[in-house]
């Protein structure tokens, strides 16, 4: 099983220096495609290898990089999304303390692809590490010639700024993030326009998460073909799996892309801690619905998990046992949403909080009958299509589908008067 | 009044920037770093420095975690509050917390070492319980080894 990502991260995350990257074969598909390719066919390729973006949202790299208009002006952004806030997300990470090259190298491919000369990488404050290990990166390539005028003797120039931001999930939203970048409170803007015709400071702009570019390099370096044969599933490529929760081994693991949820759970994470049993996980952070025993089997790709109500999200699970109240567990996760909102538009704003409230009141022993009714009914309202960008409807889908897998501990709730599980 | 450091590191922060304000959340960050906190005082400064108006600088101020318009201890620790942390255990952490500083999340120790905020999910989900204190992360934790790290700051 080839690990095109992580084969040469350190058990112990110490960065590879550019001379040790480069021993591994790095820089080289950043030489191929500066100096034998041209921009169309670097995003062709990138498309044939059906590379989906691993942030969440998994939309097609290279089809979203041919979006930036043929006459746009030559004035254009790459921004990374480093902004890995979503809880229970710790994939970005690795890459970025592990292999800081590896991100730098597929920025220069993925630059060249939509013809930018500057690049910002937005990284969360709290990536501390991460945030120095890329200044050393930035500064080796630099002085290799790698980044800066003329890279490769290619005519291309890159620039690389890191911005540290202040913290704010709401960033992760590739609009409110671009906002962030210039300065202001981290709103979403509305789309159309989308940020490939007027992004960033006006000019076209594209926003890719870490893992998707990370992936880029091998995609050039070794073929369509061959990335695509790493997945199990219609989507090339292999995905960074993640676990936590009360599982016998928590971690992350660089597996084909459809690997199964069960495969994940007992093999990679070692199953549930002892005395304890499955209840229900979601699949890729705080944003996904539910996924319960029947679903284990299921390919952990973009398709199977959209068709079975949830998203493959980020790939990295949070795991719920059956000691774990799954109120208390929904609560968590709505509270971080109303905590986050940014408060631009109502039904987030006002809507979050008002279901935070009453899951508190359940939580607590003061729930009331119709208690569930309200929470089904703002699941519905805050749901895609009502509310200004994707946070509201990402903090429903744990709600409605808790609602609908576990409802019963949500009435126990109200009719016992307190919590079970406390 | 800036310093002559804080407005040098601004100025080279800036020059990633295609025009001043949008190093609004550096200069901020500079002067946080400088002072701590930023106080009305750097918003203003700020503010004068980069072409905006005091409330400009101030609704970008007030948005972001990791600004703080009002004085921390010396060292800050953020204790994860989100989910991987909370299904293995941060309610007895942040009890534990709150005893031994003596304070309510949000607040600072009477001898100013220590300023408790819960923070959302520090990306370390693996190594849950986890925490930040200053910009060194922690995980695993349990009550006896947060004593221990927290000896680590004067």
């Amino acid at each position: 099983m080839e690990r095109p990502l992580t084969q040469h991260i350190r058990p112990d995350r110490s960065p590879l220096s550019i001379s040790e990257y480069e021993k591994t074969g790095g820089y080289q598909a950043a030489r191929k495609a500066l100096k034998t390719m041209d921009p169309k066919s670097v995003t062709d390729t990138v498309i044939n290898a059906t590379l989906r973006g691993r942030g969440g949202a998994g939309f097609s790299t290279g089809r979203k990089w041919s979006f930036i208009p043929k006459d746009a002006p030559p004035q254009r952004y790459l921004v990374v999304n480093a902004d890995e806030m979503e809880p229970g997300t710790f994939k970005d990470r690795l890459l970025l303390e592990g292999n800081p090259h590896q991100l730098i190298e597929g920025m220069i491919i993925a630059a060249f692809a939509i013809q930018a000369d500057t690049a910002y990488i937005f990284l969360r404050r709290a990536y501390r590490l991460a945030a120095a290990r890329l200044e050393k990166a930035l500064a080796e390539a630099r002085a290799a010639g790698y980044l800066g005028k003329n890279i490769f003797g290619s005519g291309r120039s890159l620039e690389i700024h890191v911005h540290m931001s202040a913290g704010r999930y709401i960033c992760g939203e590739e609009t409110a993030l671009i906002n962030a970048l210039e300065g202001r409170r981290a709103n979403p803007r509305s789309k159309p326009p989308f940020p490939q015709i007027s992004g960033l400071f006006g000019k076209p702009t594209i926003v890719n998460n870490v893992e998707t570019l990370c992936n880029v390099p091998h995609i050039i370096g070794k073929g369509v073909d061959w990335f695509k044969s790493l997945a199990l599933t219609e989507d090339g490529g292999t995905k960074l799996y993640g676990a936590s929760g009360k599982v016998k081994k928590p971690g992350l693991w660089e597996l084909p892309l459809g690997t199964s949820a069960r495969e994940i759970l007992e093999e990679h994470a070692g199953g549930m801690r002892d005395g304890l049993k499955f209840k229900g996980l979601l699949p890729g952070g705080a944003s996904t619905d539910f996924l319960v025993e029947k679903h284990l089997d299921l390919p952990m790709d973009f398709n199977a998990l959209g068709a079975a109500g949830s998203r493959l999200g980020t790939g990295t699970m949070i795991v719920m046992d059956d000691r774990t109240c799954p109120v208390g567990f929904v609560h968590n996760l709505i509270r971080f949403f109303a905590q986050e909102s940014c408060g631009w538009c109502t039904p987030c704003r006002e809507g979050l909080p008002w279901v935070e409230k009453t899951l508190a009141a359940i939580e607590a022993g003061k729930g009331k009958d119709g208690d569930v009714e309200i929470l089904e009914m703002h699941a519905k309202a805050l749901g895609m299509g009502n509310t200004y960008c994707a946070l509201a409807p990402g903090a429903m889908e744990p709600l409605a589908s808790a609602l609908l897998y576990f409802r019963d501990d949500f009435t126990r709730h109200i009719k016992e008067q307190g919590c079970p599980w406390r | 009044m800036l310093s002559v450091e804080e407005k040098q590191e601004i100025a080279k922060m800036l020059e990633a920037c295609p025009m001043p304000r949008a190093g609004c959340i550096e200069a901020l960050t500079v002067v946080q770093r400088h002072r701590g906190w930023v106080s009305d005082e750097g918003v203003i400064d700020v503010a004068a420095l980069l072409g905006m108006t005091p409330a400009e600088v101030d609704s970008v101020a007030t948005f972001y975690n990791f600004i703080f318009r009002g004085p921390v201890g010396r060292h800050v620790v953020l204790l994860c509050d989100s989910i991987s942390c909370w299904v293995m255990g941060y309610e007895n952490l942040l009890d534990h917390l709150k005893t031994k500083l003596g304070v309510e999340p949000g607040g600072t120790s009477a001898d100013g070492r220590f300023t408790l905020l819960p923070n959302v999910c520090l990306g370390a989900c693996d190594e849950a319980p986890a925490m930040m204190v200053d910009d060194e992360l922690y995980g695993r934790l349990t009550p006896a080894k947060i004593d221990e790290i927290l000896e680590r700051y004067p």
